[in-house]
Order: structure tokens, then C-alpha cells, then sequence
């Protein structure tokens, strides 16, 4: 299974490359509303997105209140 | 007419497809406008079927096929207005949009929804009226209405009981969840999955296959194997405007309105 920082890292790396944002830009701790100039409807969208990279459900009352990376990528290796 | 380009939706046949293109902004919210093109859409479908085998629903908007009701007009057109005024109002909206959906429902031809991106609420059960479901890889499905003290109230949970296994529905409804279209397709919601932005394309192909059956016959075998909940819906109704009289729902309705901040759409 890989690590939480791996899962964190390619989250990073599709948020950017999908919404456009230099990933340097990017870190772990951001809110992501912010960070990539999002709305709750592209913010479905980005789950859409990693759901379909990682192959996993993840219910969006599970993101209620998450706005940053970090803790994203904890709820998507929990469904690991 | 073959052809009509209205406010909030369009018609038109392609290749012996009626192609009925949703296009309001932002998201083909469902409010008076919507409807009253829907109904016109309606009343203009015997004509188009003299020279039609299959319908087939898509949204030209970026964001989706459509995210439900308009919550907004709901709000504000009950806003000023007596209690029985506006329950009244609801009814009546409810019987009208019903109509429109039982009667694309029964249509004794081929319906095929085209969805992507937000599929929510009253635009779900817009999509639930279709015969076949053809989904983009990006689209999201979602019944919320329990997050504002609601149940659906455009005829969702008797077509989701007829089409799904209990126990699905009892998830998506209790849970309020969206859910994307390999869960859509796992629970047999969804027939096919398109590439992003092919789900139109897929449908014409599908609209092209099933044009090559004898009419009468694609229209008793869908009278067959795709019963109308008519009493169930006529119950739907009357739950939802009995929770719609609830002071919780008016404060779940203006929350929603009122929220500026970036999380309206999660639950």
C-alpha cells in the first residue's frame, strides 16, 4: 500500500495538472478552495477525479470540513 | 414543430433521434422557466414522433446535466407569502412536473438520457424518466433533498425503487451522498460509461441501433418491462408538500440560498 506522503503527492500532482496551477505552488497544507480557486461543484469534480486515479468510493460527507491536502489524502488512504 | 430553440432547453431531430438539449444557466436548475419549456416539449411530442424512433436528453451545460430544483425561486416565491399560498404553489408545481415526467416515462419509444457532470436531485429524476442511462466517466449522482428536510419530490424514489434493489435506495436517499458512475453503474443505474465529453456521441450510436427495430414492438416490449408507479408518485407528492409545511425546511432552504461560502453542494 503506499504511504500517506505518496498519496499526498499525487493528489498534488492531479490537482494541478487538472485545475491548471503550477504544482510547486502547491503544498500540503493549503486550502485547496483557495489554492485552486474552487467552488463545492469543482470540488465534486476533483473527487470524481481522484475516486477514478486511487479506484476507490469515497462519500462526500467524508470531506465535510476538509479544505486542505493533508488531510484529504488521510480520507483517500483510509479507502485504500 | 421539429425544431425549437427556447430560453432553457432546445428540440430538435437528428437522424431520426429528438435530441432535447437542456442549455440554462448555470446548471438546468428546474424552476417555472424549465418547466414551462418542458411542458411545451410535451405537448409538441406527437408531432415529433411521426418522424422519430428514440429520444434522447443531454444538457449543453459545462457544469452538468442539471442540479435539481431551483432552490432559489422555491425560496424566494415562498417568501412574503401565506403558508397555504405557498404549499399550494408547491403542489402545483409538483403536479405539473410529474405530469411531464410520467409522460416521457411512458413514451412508446426509445428514451436515452446523455448525463455528465452534476446529475442532482430533480435533474436525477429527470434522468430516471430514461429508458437507457449513458453516462460520461466525470458525471455525479446525488439525492439531497434530505440535507433541507425533503425527500425528492419529482417522482425519484418510486422510479429508484422500481429500477434499483432497496437496500441501494435506502443508501442514496438516508445517506444524501453523491456517488459517481462506476458506483452508478455497480448498482445497475447506468448502462453505459462514455470518455468525458462522448456521452451525446454514445447515445446517438445507441439511438442508431435501436432505430433499426420494428416501432409497435419496441413499444410493447417497453410496456412490458417498464411499469409507471402511479400511486406511489400521486404518495410522493402529498409526503413531500406534508414535510414542505415543516418550519425546518424554510431554514434549510434559506440556509442554502444564503451560503456564500465555497461548500453548498456538500453535504
Amino acid at each position: 500500500m503506499p504511504t500517506t506522503e505518496h498519496t499526498l503527492d499525487e493528489i498534488l500532482n492531479l490537482a494541478a495538472a487538472h485545475f491548471r496551477v503550477p504544482r510547486e505552488k502547491l503544498t500540503p497544507d493549503d486550502d485547496f478552495f483557495k489554492t485552486l480557486g474552487i467552488d463545492s461543484l469543482q470540488a465534486l469534480d476533483l473527487l470524481t477525479r481522484l475516486e477514478h486515479h486511487f479506484r476507490i468510493e469515497l462519500p462526500d460527507y467524508e470531506l465535510q470540513g476538509v479544505s486542505d491536502f493533508r488531510t484529504l489524502a488521510e480520507r483517500i488512504q483510509s479507502r485504500l | 414543430m421539429s425544431e425549437h430553440k427556447g430560453q432553457a432547453l432546445s428540440w430538435q431531430i437528428v437522424n431520426g433521434a429528438i435530441e432535447l438539449t437542456l442549455h440554462r444557466e448555470p446548471c438546468n436548475e428546474i424552476g417555472s422557466l424549465m418547466l414551462g419549456e418542458l411542458e411545451n416539449f410535451v405537448r409538441a411530442l406527437p408531432g415529433l414522433m411521426n418522424d422519430a424512433h428514440a429520444l434522447i436528453l443531454h444538457s449543453s451545460q459545462a457544469a452538468g446535466f442539471s442540479a435539481g430544483a431551483d432552490l432559489r425561486e422555491l425560496y424566494s416565491r415562498s417568501q412574503g407569502m401565506e403558508k397555504a399560498e405557498a404549499a399550494r404553489g408547491v403542489r402545483d408545481f409538483l403536479e405539473r412536473i410529474h405530469a411531464v415526467m410520467n409522460t416521457i416515462d411512458a413514451l412508446p419509444l426509445t428514451t436515452i438520457g446523455a448525463v455528465h457532470g452534476v446529475t442532482f436531485g430533480g435533474g436525477f429524476e429527470l434522468a430516471l424518466v430514461c429508458d437507457i442511462l449513458i453516462a460520461d466517466r466525470m458525471a455525479r449522482f446525488c439525492f439531497p433533498e434530505l440535507r433541507l428536510g425533503l425527500i425528492p419530490g419529482f417522482g425519484g424514489i418510486p422510479r429508484l425503487k422500481r429500477d434499483l434493489g432497496n437496500a441501494v435506495v435506502r443508501d442514496l436517499l438516508l445517506t444524501g451522498r453523491s456517488f459517481n458512475v462506476m458506483k452508478a453503474q455497480q448498482i445497475g443505474l447506468v448502462s453505459q460509461i462514455a470518455a468525458e465529453g462522448e456521452a451525446l456521441r454514445v447515445a446517438r450510436a445507441t439511438a442508431s441501433q435501436v432505430g433499426k427495430f420494428d416501432r409497435a414492438t419496441t413499444a410493447a416490449a417497453k410496456k412490458f418491462v417498464k411499469p409507471i408507479p402511479y400511486e406511489e408518485l400521486k404518495q410522493e407528492i402529498d409526503i413531500f408538500c406534508d414535510l414542505y409545511a415543516r418550519p425546518a425546511v424554510e431554514e434549510g432552504l434559506r440556509r442554502f440560498v444564503e451560503n456564500e461560502g465555497p461548500q453548498p453542494y456538500l453535504p
